[in-house]
């Protein structure tokens, strides 16, 4: 963690800090290389050329082709331009209306999805098990004459799941369906490529990688149909009309090379943490158990529940402490309703109630992990005493 | 500014009033069907010097959100020595207008818990004591009783999914 915060951070998965080496790449392109890259003098020209280099660098990370990598705005954006972009565009052109996704994508895949089911798309929405698995056997008895897409998430945000994308991506491939994957909590932690994978569309995203807020990207294979959503002066090959943020851009490029370089050594590093904290908190808290897979599972992600208990207290009991964490629970989403994702792995909405999502990052030292293991389960004990419901 | 005042993560961080009371007058319990949060309060009633009957103990134990925990101890130190009747009266948007700031409009809803579970532990006190009961109170026992059983079949197949993921 850059010096100044003294706090524990263990919420990586919502957002990261930028990585000073980020931070020091984009600095140059907010005065001095201000240029709008449309434009023709050298101002612009070198902007451009800061811009097809990091095309070059996103695409070099999941084994694409630089002309392959379209800059958004956000995670969100390259979702919505994913699934609605390849709707519009199949519809257009006669060719079916029926989308596959999981139950337990994120919020903009799954209101995009439900967007379009609103506008006459047919949308399938799978299963999965208790581990927050799809079955790739699923998707493939899901897919009829008139399917045009399946989006399945890479690694899910919440409990870590990480997806046989690879199987799921070959069905559907030999089906000639596009496949579109969210990328946004695995690209930078765990190896992507995007041919072995048969992945025709994918969503990747900066800040959850060490990069500034304001970028990602979606890789569109080449030949892929789909229609922009932002019309306008034609940037990103017209699938995407908006003066380039070229120093956010560049920063997540930066990012990209980082993680390239330090990916596997620091995965290791974290899933050895990862460990420790949840063999930790299953022995030292009765009744908890570990939310998503146990194995097929991203290096940062630990999710818990905890019986007897409601999350936003508990949020704010670690936060005392000085540690930042997350959770599912219905009491502190504004709309009153528990995760979707724990609900889909078939928790009951009591047990999301108690759940703690930790995210651990390049800066979660072992002696983080200790304090945790040593204040958690006081503050369970503690909660637990208020409760009605006593173990 | 922070989403919470200062009274209530005060009220949170160390609630007044917490625990059981062994042979209590009346036991009340409440939950919340929105969020799943329930609650358990005990009275122990006694009288004043004008032989009115006052809460002369009150208790609770919560399983919920920050804004349950905190509300249900400001309530229980607001209630404790009062008459039975001044308890009745108490009405939520009491419970409101004492936190110093406004809450979250999603979060009104969790301050009705703990005046729900006061209004139940009377009742049952009532019950006991073969006091009549109002119209009104009878009717909120009813509304109270009906979420509170929702959310018990709610509660029910806890174990058997949690047997299952322990495998």
């Amino acid at each position: 963690m850059p010096k100044k915060i003294k706090k524990i951070y263990l919420d990586y998965a919502a957002t990261t800090p930028v990585d000073p080496r980020v931070v020091k790449a984009m600095l140059p392109y907010f005065s001095e290389k201000f240029g709008n890259t449309m434009s023709l003098h050298s101002f612009g020209q070198e902007a451009k050329e800061a811009l097809e280099e990091s095309r070059g660098v996103i695409a070099d990370l999941m084994g694409a082709k630089p002309q392959e990598i379209i800059f958004t705005g956000s995670a969100s954006e390259s979702n919505n331009l994913a699934l609605k972009g390849v709707a519009l565009a199949k519809a257009s052109a006669n060719q079916g209306g029926h989308i596959i996704i999981s139950p337990i994508e994120h919020a903009c895949v799954m209101e995009s999805a439900r967007w379009l089911e609103s506008q006459g798309f047919e949308i399938t929405r799978l299963k999965v098990d208790k581990y927050g698995l799809v079955s790739p056997d699923d998707v493939k008895k899901a897919i009829k004459k008139d399917t045009i897409l399946v989006s399945i998430m890479h690694a899910n945000n919440e409990i870590g799941t990480i997806e046989p994308i690879e199987e799921i991506g070959k069905i559907c491939r030999e089906k000639g369906i596009y496949f579109h994957t969210d990328a946004a909590q695995s690209f930078g932690k765990i190896p992507i490529d995007v041919n072995k994978m048969n992945i025709d569309l994918m969503t990747v995203s900066s800040h959850k990688m060490y990069g500034p807020k304001g970028a990602a990207a979606l890789f569109i294979r080449k030949g892929t149909k789909i229609e922009p959503l932002i019309h306008g002066g034609g940037h990103e090959s017209g699938l995407r009309s908006s003066t380039v943020n070229v120093a956010a851009i560049v920063g997540f490029a930066e990012a990209a090379r980082i993680c390239e370089r330090e990916m596997k050594k620091e995965a290791k590093r974290e899933i050895k943490l990862r460990d420790k904290l949840i063999k930790g908190v299953l022995e030292k808290i009765e009744g908890s158990y570990l939310n998503g897979h146990p194995r097929e599972r991203l290096p940062n992600n630990i999710n818990f529940s905890f019986p007897g208990i409601e999350g936003e207290s508990l949020i704010m009991q670690l936060d005392f402490l000085g540690i930042a964490a997350s959770t599912g629970s219905a009491c502190s989403s504004e709309k009153l309703e528990p995760s979707h994702v724990l609900l889909a792995i078939g928790l009951k909405p009591e047990q999301a109630h108690g759940s703690l999502r930790l995210s651990l990052g390049k800066w979660t030292k072992e002696k983080d992990i200790n304090y945790v293991l040593e204040v958690l389960p006081k503050v369970v004990k503690r909660l637990r005493e208020i409760s009605p419901f006593k173990r | 500014m922070p989403i919470y005042s200062k009274e209530i993560i005060e009220h949170f961080k160390n609630p007044k009033n917490v625990g059981k009371i062994k042979k209590p007058s009346g036991r009340g319990e409440a939950g919340n069907i929105l969020c799943g949060d329930i609650m358990t309060l005990y009275l122990k009633i006694g009288e004043n010097k004008k032989g009115e009957k006052i809460i002369k103990d009150i208790r609770f134990e919560t399983l919920g959100c920050v804004v349950a925990i905190a509300n249900t101890s400001l309530l229980t130190s607001l209630i404790k020595g009062k008459t039975i009747k001044e308890a009745l009266s108490f009405k939520k948007e009491d419970l409101i207008k004492r936190l110093g700031q406004p809450l979250p409009p999603f979060k009104i809803h969790c301050s009705v818990l703990a005046v729900d579970a006061l209004k139940e532990a009377i009742y049952d006190y009532f019950k006991k004591e073969k006091i009549e009961i109002s119209e009104d109170l009878e009717k909120e026992h009813q509304r109270i009783t009906k979420t509170k059983e929702e959310l018990e079949k709610r509660y029910k197949g806890f174990q058997s999914f949690e047997k299952e993921i322990l495998k």
